[in-house]
């Protein structure tokens, strides 16, 4: 029954814009990614194996590139929670791609501090070598441009992020020589995080 | 003052284990395990004064105090170590400089409020600390200051890391908690707060990194030494977060009577303003807090002397800005990061913010139309005040205050139909719509 008769109760009332989470190629974690994450989950009370989601689309992550719907199935069923309990977390945070991405994530903090201290110049110059838009991939695959709010280290402006090393002090100038070390050398070429007096 | 927290940071290997025990490591815990029950060390905590250095200053050991004792449940730490607020990045200076003073501060919170796990809630950016982190814990635990029956007195204690994965709102104390507990980073309703209703339902504090760093330190030498330190009720050493075109930036450590001023212009701090240009504005505490001007200056640097002088201490992260800044194109900036960094689950705040970038963009684009200012303020009343957070709040702080002091800034780029403002580190373009 309906109390209103004029509304078209047929098969397209339903339709959601909404799209579901790519499934993607089969997924289950690799013998060494289980144990380490049945290693986090006894961090938490027997009955709270959720707690241990986000390490588990880490390992997930760093075993695919990205985050599937058959990898949130498969961690669902591991953590004994629904898959739309994973891809909820998925799609809130911002480290995790639901796409595959490039080589190298370049995430360049455009906040306050980095922006006065030249990244938006930064970011202009990226998009330039490699012909791309923030968001993008480049034709190659390498790189990923992503803008990326305060990253925590604004004395070191402008900060870069490559996948989950740093790179500090980024002038907008090197940023051609920072791309090419990075395809030559990886992220070996990252000078990394400054407080770290030891490599000096 | 000298640096107390800091004082070895930049000496070589000053993270690991034999480094911190050579200048008295892990004997603060000994200590409060041998000679203090946790009662007492609450009562050291309440009488030195420490004040939350996570962004509200509350006084740490009341909030201790309010953990529900008389409960069945187990109790909880949760250690704050989100730093995500813009301009703030000192805790990230100890977890990786000297781990150690973190981990046995969370020991020893843990024995205060009777808990037996630590759980630091690290941000996903935070991965190269995380492994420092990680190691220095396990170093503990190897020589028995964390694990069971701990120096003997029969104390359990485990400390875990817990990446974040990018979202600022996970600094908010009850959304970390709901991050922690395998969701999305959103906050819960208060009351109840974390002390009665925080982890999985049970008493939990929740304390930054430098709050629980401290801890040590008075257990060590004393409430009377630490609330000696620096003005009444504003008491022990303070790590000062420093960013923007000044000469030097970075982390400094100092008592709280310092200045602004000192701050940003004293030799062993800042040293002035870079390229010989002008102060036009400081944000003294992360992104979140009221914007001073130049005459704010000869405020103390403390919870109280930055409130009296019209803004708050927060995180203590100050954002120095010189007279190339735009402040039509900061505000824009900075509700760049509220729209992008609302967990969406207050109207208010979630479509309000997207509405502040909107109007701010269009103006900074020499789009704008006087009645836009009046819009300005009107969205932001409906923000402030009225969202589950504090961050609706923050949100609209750097539009109001930019409003209030450098109206005639707006007005201009309403009037040219542009920024005339030129900087040489802005885009040479408008970067695309995002
Ligand atoms: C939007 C928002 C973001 C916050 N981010 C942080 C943060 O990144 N780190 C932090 O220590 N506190 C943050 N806080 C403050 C915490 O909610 C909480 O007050 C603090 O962790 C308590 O610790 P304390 O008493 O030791 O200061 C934030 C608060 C809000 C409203
Ligand atoms: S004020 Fe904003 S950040 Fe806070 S709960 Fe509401 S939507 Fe989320
Ligand atoms: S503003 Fe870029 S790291 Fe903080």
């Amino acid at each position: 029954m309906s109390f209103h008769p004029k509304m078209a109760y047929d098969a397209t009332f339903h339709k959601s814009s909404r799209t579901l989470a790519d499934p993607g190629p089969a997924f289950v974690f690799t013998p060494e990614n289980r144990a380490r994450l049945d290693a986090i989950v006894l961090r938490y009370p027997a009955d709270r194996k959720r707690s241990a989601v986000l390490p588990a689309l880490y390992l997930a992550q760093s075993q695919q590139g990205y985050i599937t719907g058959n990898a949130m199935v498969h961690i669902a069923g591991i953590l004994e929670i629904t898959p739309a309990d994973v891809e909820d977390v998925v799609t809130y945070y911002t480290m995790f791609y639901t796409k595959p991405v490039g080589r190298f994530v370049l995430s360049v903090c455009r906040t306050l501090s980095c922006a006065v201290n030249g990244a938006e110049r930064v970011v202009e110059e990226i998009c330039a070598k490699l012909d791309i838009a923030p968001g993008q991939t480049d034709a190659t695959g390498t790189f990923t441009l992503i803008e990326a709010e305060c990253l925590g280290a604004c004395d070191r402006a402008p900060v870069i992020m490559v996948n989950d090393a740093w790179q500090e002090l980024q002038r907008p100038e090197d940023v051609g020589a920072l791309l090419d070390a990075l395809r030559a050398h990886g992220e070996a070429a990252l000078t990394g995080c400054h407080h770290v007096v030891e490599k000096k | 003052m000298e640096p107390i927290i800091t004082k070895h940071v930049r000496e070589p290997n000053s993270f690991t284990l034999d480094f911190y025990l050579r200048h008295g490591g892990y004997e603060s815990l000994k200590k409060a395990l041998a000679s203090h029950t946790p009662d007492q060390i609450i009562e050291m905590v309440k009488a030195s004064g420490l004040r939350g250095r996570g962004g509200a200053g509350f006084p740490t050991g009341m909030k201790w105090q309010f953990v529900d004792k008389k409960s069945d449940k187990p109790r909880y730490i949760a250690c704050n170590a989100d730093e995500s607020e813009p301009g703030t990045f000192k805790d990230h200076v100890i977890m990786e400089r000297n781990p150690h003073l973190l981990i046995e501060g969370c020991a020893i919170a843990c024995y205060a409020i009777g808990a037996r796990i630590a759980y630091i809630y690290i941000r996903g950016e935070f991965f190269h600390v995380q492994h420092v982190l990680e190691q220095a814990i396990a170093d503990a635990r190897t020589r028995g200051f964390l694990g069971t029956n701990v120096f003997g007195s029969g104390f359990d204690c485990e400390v875990y890391v817990h990446r974040g994965a990018g979202a600022y709102e996970a600094g908010e104390e009850t959304a970390l908690l709901e991050s922690l507990e395998g969701k999305r980073a959103q906050p819960r309703n208060k009351p109840p707060f974390p002390a009665v209703v925080g982890l999985y339902g049970c008493p939990t504090a929740v304390n930054n990194v430098e709050t629980l760093a401290n801890v040590p330190l008075i257990v060590q030498h004393g409430p009377e030494w630490f609330a000696a330190i620096g003005p009444e009720k504003n008491g022990g050493p303070k790590l000062y977060s420093i960013s923007g075109h000044v000469k030097r930036p970075g982390v400094y450590e100092a008592s709280m009577d310092v200045t602004l001023k000192e701050l940003i212009y004293g030799e062993q701090y800042c040293q002035g303003m870079r390229d010989g240009r002008t102060l036009k504005a400081v944000i003294p505490g992360g992104s979140s807090v009221p914007i001073l001007l130049p005459e704010h200056l000869d405020a103390q640097a403390s919870f109280d002397g930055v409130l009296k002088a019209g803004s708050m201490l927060g995180s203590a992260g100050a954002i120095v800005l010189d007279d190339t800044t735009c402040m039509v194109w900061l505000a824009e900036n900075l509700l760049h990061f509220y729209r992008h960094e609302s967990c969406g689950k207050c109207t208010p705040c979630r479509e309000g913010t997207d509405w502040l970038h909107k109007i701010l963009r269009r103006i900074e684009h020499g789009e704008g139309q006087m009645r836009d200012l009046d819009l300005l303020a009107s969205i932001g009343a409906q923000i402030g005040g009225k969202t589950l957070c504090a961050f609706g709040d923050a949100a609209v702080t750097p539009v109001l205050t930019t409003l209030k002091h450098f109206r005639h800034e707006y007005e201009a780029h309403i009037r040219d139909g542009r920024c005339s403002q030129v900087a040489d580190w802005r885009a040479r373009q408008p970067i695309g719509a995002h």
